[in-house]
Protein backbone atom coordinates (compact mmCIF):
# COMPACT_ATOMS: atom_id res chain seq x y z
CA UNK A 1 0.00 0.00 0.00
CA UNK A 2 1.19 3.55 -0.80
CA UNK A 3 1.35 6.84 0.51
CA UNK A 4 -1.45 7.75 -2.00
CA UNK A 5 -3.64 4.84 -1.16
CA UNK A 6 -3.33 4.58 2.72
CA UNK A 7 -6.50 3.34 4.61
CA UNK A 8 -7.48 5.39 7.34
CA UNK A 9 -5.91 3.75 10.76
CA UNK A 10 -9.17 2.12 13.22
CA UNK A 11 -9.49 5.09 15.83
CA UNK A 12 -10.29 4.16 19.36
CA UNK A 13 -11.91 6.06 21.93
CA UNK A 14 -9.28 8.80 22.41
CA UNK A 15 -10.86 10.64 24.67
CA UNK A 16 -11.35 7.65 27.05
CA UNK A 17 -7.75 6.58 26.78
CA UNK A 18 -7.34 10.67 28.01
CA UNK A 19 -9.55 10.35 30.61
CA UNK A 20 -7.31 7.48 31.68
CA UNK A 21 -4.14 8.82 31.75
CA UNK A 22 -4.91 11.93 33.58
CA UNK A 23 -6.63 9.84 36.27
CA UNK A 24 -3.50 7.54 36.27
CA UNK A 25 -1.60 10.59 36.76
CA UNK A 26 -3.71 11.91 39.53
CA UNK A 27 -2.99 8.62 41.56
CA UNK A 28 0.37 8.42 41.11
CA UNK A 29 0.44 12.08 42.14
CA UNK A 30 -1.41 11.23 45.47
CA UNK A 31 0.69 7.87 45.62
CA UNK A 32 3.77 9.84 47.07
CA UNK A 33 2.10 11.04 49.76
CA UNK A 34 0.51 7.44 50.84
CA UNK A 35 1.92 6.56 54.71
CA UNK A 36 3.97 3.27 53.02
CA UNK A 37 6.76 2.10 52.47
CA UNK A 38 9.14 3.91 50.35
CA UNK A 39 9.41 0.42 48.54
CA UNK A 40 6.53 0.00 48.18
CA UNK A 41 5.39 3.10 46.46
CA UNK A 42 8.64 2.97 44.20
CA UNK A 43 6.82 -0.25 42.92
CA UNK A 44 3.36 0.87 42.81
CA UNK A 45 4.95 4.71 40.72
CA UNK A 46 6.97 1.88 38.54
CA UNK A 47 3.66 -0.12 38.15
CA UNK A 48 1.49 3.31 37.29
CA UNK A 49 4.12 4.74 34.65
CA UNK A 50 4.36 1.26 33.06
CA UNK A 51 0.32 1.51 32.42
CA UNK A 52 0.48 4.87 30.96
CA UNK A 53 3.14 3.81 29.10
CA UNK A 54 1.16 1.36 27.66
CA UNK A 55 -1.89 3.25 27.11
CA UNK A 56 0.32 5.69 24.68
CA UNK A 57 2.06 2.62 22.59
CA UNK A 58 -0.73 1.00 22.28
CA UNK A 59 -3.88 3.09 21.65
CA UNK A 60 -1.97 6.51 20.64
CA UNK A 61 1.08 4.75 18.55
CA UNK A 62 -1.61 2.06 17.07
CA UNK A 63 0.67 -0.55 18.05
CA UNK A 64 -2.39 -2.85 19.36
CA UNK A 65 -3.70 -2.99 15.70
CA UNK A 66 0.43 -3.92 14.16
CA UNK A 67 1.60 -6.88 13.98
CA UNK A 68 2.31 -8.85 17.31
CA UNK A 69 6.22 -8.73 15.78
CA UNK A 70 6.35 -5.03 15.93
CA UNK A 71 5.37 -5.50 19.17
CA UNK A 72 8.40 -7.56 19.94
CA UNK A 73 10.63 -5.05 18.49
CA UNK A 74 8.50 -2.03 20.81
CA UNK A 75 9.04 -3.85 24.17
CA UNK A 76 12.87 -4.64 22.98
CA UNK A 77 13.98 -1.30 24.67
CA UNK A 78 12.34 -1.91 28.16
CA UNK A 79 13.99 -5.35 28.48
CA UNK A 80 17.62 -4.16 27.82
CA UNK A 81 17.16 -0.84 30.25
CA UNK A 82 15.81 -3.60 33.06
CA UNK A 83 18.70 -5.89 31.99
CA UNK A 84 20.95 -2.82 32.88
CA UNK A 85 19.67 -1.90 35.85
CA UNK A 86 20.51 -5.67 36.71
CA UNK A 87 23.96 -5.54 35.67
CA UNK A 88 24.82 -1.72 37.11
CA UNK A 89 23.86 -2.48 40.62
CA UNK A 90 25.81 -4.96 41.73
CA UNK A 91 28.85 -2.80 40.94
CA UNK A 92 27.47 0.51 42.13
CA UNK A 93 26.66 -1.19 45.62
CA UNK A 94 30.24 -2.72 45.28
CA UNK A 95 31.01 1.03 44.95
CA UNK A 96 28.93 2.31 47.53
CA UNK A 97 30.25 -0.07 50.17
CA UNK A 98 34.42 0.30 49.76
CA UNK A 99 33.73 4.23 49.83
CA UNK A 100 31.89 4.10 52.72
CA UNK A 101 34.03 5.43 55.67
CA UNK A 102 34.98 2.86 58.29
CA UNK A 103 34.26 3.38 62.00
CA UNK A 104 37.51 4.75 63.52
CA UNK A 105 39.21 2.00 65.40
CA UNK A 106 38.83 1.86 69.05
CA UNK A 107 41.66 4.32 70.23
CA UNK A 108 44.65 2.80 72.04
CA UNK A 109 45.23 3.05 75.74
CA UNK A 110 47.34 5.69 75.92
CA UNK A 111 50.82 5.39 76.90
CA UNK A 112 52.30 7.14 79.68
CA UNK B 1 3.34 3.09 -17.20
CA UNK B 2 0.68 2.19 -14.72
CA UNK B 3 0.11 3.84 -11.70
CA UNK B 4 0.88 0.54 -10.33
CA UNK B 5 4.07 0.45 -11.69
CA UNK B 6 5.13 4.38 -10.95
CA UNK B 7 4.65 2.83 -7.49
CA UNK B 8 6.71 0.09 -6.87
CA UNK B 9 9.47 2.02 -8.28
CA UNK B 10 9.55 4.12 -5.60
CA UNK B 11 8.43 1.61 -3.11
CA UNK B 12 9.54 -1.91 -4.38
CA UNK B 13 7.90 -4.05 -2.02
CA UNK B 14 5.60 -3.60 0.65
CA UNK B 15 7.48 -4.37 4.71
CA UNK B 16 5.41 -7.30 6.25
CA UNK B 17 5.53 -5.48 9.58
CA UNK B 18 4.05 -1.81 8.30
CA UNK B 19 2.59 -2.62 4.73
CA UNK B 20 1.25 0.82 4.95
CA UNK B 21 4.84 2.24 4.52
CA UNK B 22 8.60 2.07 4.53
CA UNK B 23 8.66 4.88 6.32
CA UNK B 24 6.57 3.88 9.14
CA UNK B 25 9.16 0.89 10.01
CA UNK B 26 11.96 3.38 9.88
CA UNK B 27 10.41 5.52 11.95
CA UNK B 28 9.78 2.53 14.57
CA UNK B 29 13.16 1.15 13.94
CA UNK B 30 14.59 4.95 14.80
CA UNK B 31 12.07 4.91 17.94
CA UNK B 32 13.18 1.86 19.04
CA UNK B 33 17.05 2.54 19.20
CA UNK B 34 15.88 5.98 20.67
CA UNK B 35 14.27 4.52 23.15
CA UNK B 36 17.74 2.37 24.05
CA UNK B 37 19.05 5.48 24.48
CA UNK B 38 16.61 6.81 27.00
CA UNK B 39 16.27 3.23 28.67
CA UNK B 40 20.69 3.76 29.34
CA UNK B 41 19.96 7.28 30.68
CA UNK B 42 16.75 6.09 32.97
CA UNK B 43 18.54 2.85 34.03
CA UNK B 44 21.91 4.33 34.81
CA UNK B 45 20.02 6.79 37.00
CA UNK B 46 18.44 4.51 38.77
CA UNK B 47 21.43 2.41 39.89
CA UNK B 48 23.23 5.39 41.06
CA UNK B 49 20.58 7.01 42.40
CA UNK B 50 20.09 3.37 44.15
CA UNK B 51 23.85 3.11 45.57
CA UNK B 52 24.33 6.67 46.64
CA UNK B 53 23.74 7.79 50.48
CA UNK B 54 23.00 11.17 50.28
CA UNK B 55 20.58 11.30 46.97
CA UNK B 56 18.27 14.25 47.36
CA UNK B 57 14.47 13.60 47.53
CA UNK B 58 13.64 14.72 44.01
CA UNK B 59 9.75 15.50 44.61
CA UNK B 60 10.56 17.72 47.50
CA UNK B 61 14.20 19.77 45.82
CA UNK B 62 12.72 20.33 41.87
CA UNK B 63 9.03 20.20 42.84
CA UNK B 64 6.17 18.50 40.67
CA UNK B 65 3.46 21.57 40.61
CA UNK B 66 4.90 22.76 37.70
CA UNK B 67 5.72 19.41 36.20
CA UNK B 68 2.61 17.35 37.12
CA UNK B 69 1.00 20.17 34.58
CA UNK B 70 3.86 20.04 31.89
CA UNK B 71 2.82 16.07 32.14
CA UNK B 72 -0.80 16.98 31.64
CA UNK B 73 -0.11 19.31 28.95
CA UNK B 74 1.85 16.59 26.81
CA UNK B 75 -0.77 14.03 27.12
CA UNK B 76 -3.30 16.76 25.71
CA UNK B 77 -0.63 17.39 22.69
CA UNK B 78 -1.13 13.05 22.61
CA UNK B 79 -4.86 13.57 21.81
CA UNK B 80 -4.91 16.57 19.68
CA UNK B 81 -2.24 14.74 17.77
CA UNK B 82 -4.17 11.60 17.58
CA UNK B 83 -7.42 14.28 16.75
CA UNK B 84 -5.43 15.55 13.77
CA UNK B 85 -5.17 11.81 12.05
CA UNK B 86 -8.51 11.33 12.66
CA UNK B 87 -10.04 14.22 10.89
CA UNK B 88 -7.28 13.80 7.83
CA UNK B 89 -8.66 10.02 7.73
CA UNK B 90 -12.33 11.80 7.54
CA UNK B 91 -10.46 13.92 4.47
CA UNK B 92 -10.90 16.90 6.56
CA UNK B 93 -7.33 19.22 6.05
CA UNK B 94 -8.24 22.04 7.98
CA UNK B 95 -9.16 20.46 11.13
CA UNK B 96 -6.23 18.23 10.63
CA UNK B 97 -3.84 21.07 10.40
CA UNK B 98 -5.65 23.25 13.61
CA UNK B 99 -5.03 20.04 15.82
CA UNK B 100 -1.30 19.70 14.68
CA UNK B 101 -0.53 23.26 15.42
CA UNK B 102 -2.24 23.00 18.66
CA UNK B 103 -0.01 20.20 19.20
CA UNK B 104 3.00 22.15 18.36
CA UNK B 105 1.73 25.19 20.36
CA UNK B 106 1.40 22.41 23.32
CA UNK B 107 4.99 21.29 22.80
CA UNK B 108 6.55 24.94 22.27
CA UNK B 109 4.52 25.75 25.57
CA UNK B 110 6.44 22.37 27.08
CA UNK B 111 9.94 23.88 26.00
CA UNK B 112 9.00 27.21 27.84
CA UNK B 113 7.84 25.87 30.81
CA UNK B 114 11.43 23.96 31.17
CA UNK B 115 13.41 26.52 30.20
CA UNK B 116 11.77 28.59 33.07
CA UNK B 117 12.18 25.39 35.62
CA UNK B 118 15.75 25.27 34.83
CA UNK B 119 16.45 28.81 35.29
CA UNK B 120 14.64 28.63 38.77
CA UNK B 121 16.12 25.37 39.69
CA UNK B 122 20.13 27.20 38.57
CA UNK B 123 19.09 30.49 40.25
CA UNK B 124 18.59 28.12 43.69
CA UNK B 125 21.66 26.09 43.01
CA UNK B 126 20.71 22.89 41.18
CA UNK B 127 23.87 23.10 38.60
CA UNK B 128 25.43 20.43 36.43
CA UNK B 129 28.41 19.62 38.97
CA UNK B 130 27.09 20.44 42.30
CA UNK B 131 23.96 21.39 44.27
CA UNK B 132 23.95 22.16 48.03
CA UNK B 133 21.45 19.22 48.68
CA UNK B 134 23.48 16.20 48.46
CA UNK B 135 24.75 13.93 45.74
CA UNK B 136 26.78 16.29 42.80
CA UNK B 137 25.20 13.46 40.33
CA UNK B 138 21.86 14.41 40.96
CA UNK B 139 22.19 17.72 38.78
CA UNK B 140 24.12 16.09 36.64
CA UNK B 141 21.56 13.60 35.55
CA UNK B 142 18.79 15.76 36.30
CA UNK B 143 20.33 18.44 33.62
CA UNK B 144 21.22 15.38 30.68
CA UNK B 145 17.92 13.52 31.07
CA UNK B 146 15.45 16.64 31.15
CA UNK B 147 18.05 18.38 28.63
CA UNK B 148 17.66 15.02 26.26
CA UNK B 149 13.96 15.03 26.25
CA UNK B 150 13.51 18.84 26.22
CA UNK B 151 15.67 18.83 22.85
CA UNK B 152 13.49 15.88 21.17
CA UNK B 153 10.29 18.07 21.98
CA UNK B 154 11.97 21.12 20.23
CA UNK B 155 12.84 18.56 17.34
CA UNK B 156 9.17 17.52 17.41
CA UNK B 157 7.59 20.97 17.47
CA UNK B 158 9.96 21.45 14.55
CA UNK B 159 8.59 18.42 13.12
CA UNK B 160 4.85 19.56 13.43
CA UNK B 161 5.84 22.91 11.68
CA UNK B 162 7.15 21.34 8.60
CA UNK B 163 4.05 18.62 9.08
CA UNK B 164 1.29 21.55 8.63
CA UNK B 165 2.99 22.71 5.11
CA UNK B 166 3.47 19.31 3.89
CA UNK B 167 -0.01 18.59 4.51
CA UNK B 168 -1.27 21.97 2.71
CA UNK B 169 0.97 21.50 0.12
CA UNK B 170 -0.09 17.69 -0.84
CA UNK B 171 -2.52 17.03 -3.52
CA UNK B 172 -5.17 15.10 -1.85
CA UNK B 173 -5.96 14.76 2.17
CA UNK B 174 -4.86 11.16 2.07
CA UNK B 175 -1.50 11.55 0.19
CA UNK B 176 -0.44 12.74 3.97
CA UNK B 177 -1.91 10.19 6.10
CA UNK B 178 1.05 8.00 5.97
CA UNK B 179 3.62 10.87 6.89
CA UNK B 180 1.05 12.41 9.36
CA UNK B 181 0.92 8.97 10.98
CA UNK B 182 4.76 8.44 11.46
CA UNK B 183 5.05 12.11 12.59
CA UNK B 184 2.34 10.81 15.58
CA UNK B 185 4.78 7.77 16.27
CA UNK B 186 7.07 10.40 16.83
CA UNK B 187 5.35 12.72 18.85
CA UNK B 188 3.32 10.17 21.55
CA UNK B 189 7.39 8.38 21.89
CA UNK B 190 8.20 11.40 23.50
CA UNK B 191 4.99 12.12 25.49
CA UNK B 192 5.82 8.08 26.68
CA UNK B 193 9.44 8.78 27.30
CA UNK B 194 8.15 11.85 29.57
CA UNK B 195 5.73 9.64 31.37
CA UNK B 196 9.09 7.22 32.65
CA UNK B 197 11.38 10.54 32.99
CA UNK B 198 8.44 12.38 35.03
CA UNK B 199 7.98 8.97 37.06
CA UNK B 200 11.79 8.03 37.86
CA UNK B 201 13.26 11.64 38.08
CA UNK B 202 10.55 12.96 39.85
CA UNK B 203 8.17 11.22 41.93
CA UNK B 204 10.53 8.00 43.02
Amino acid sequence: MTATTAAAHKHPNYMMIFWWLAILTVIELAVIFLPMAKFTIGVLLVALALGKAALVAMYFMHLRFEVRTMGLIAVTPLAIATLLVFLLLPDGFAVAHKSVPKKPAAAAPAKH
Amino acid sequence: MSQAAVHSAVEPAETPLTPESWGKLGMWIFLVGDAVGFGVLLASYGAMRATSADWPSPYEVLGINLTAFMTFLLICSSVTMVKALEWLGRGDRIRCRTFLAGTAIGGAIFVGLQAYEWSKLIHEGLHINGNPWGASLFGTSFFLVTGFHGLHVTGGVIYLLAMIRYVTNRPAPMASYNAVEITGLYWHFVDLVWIMVFTFMYLL
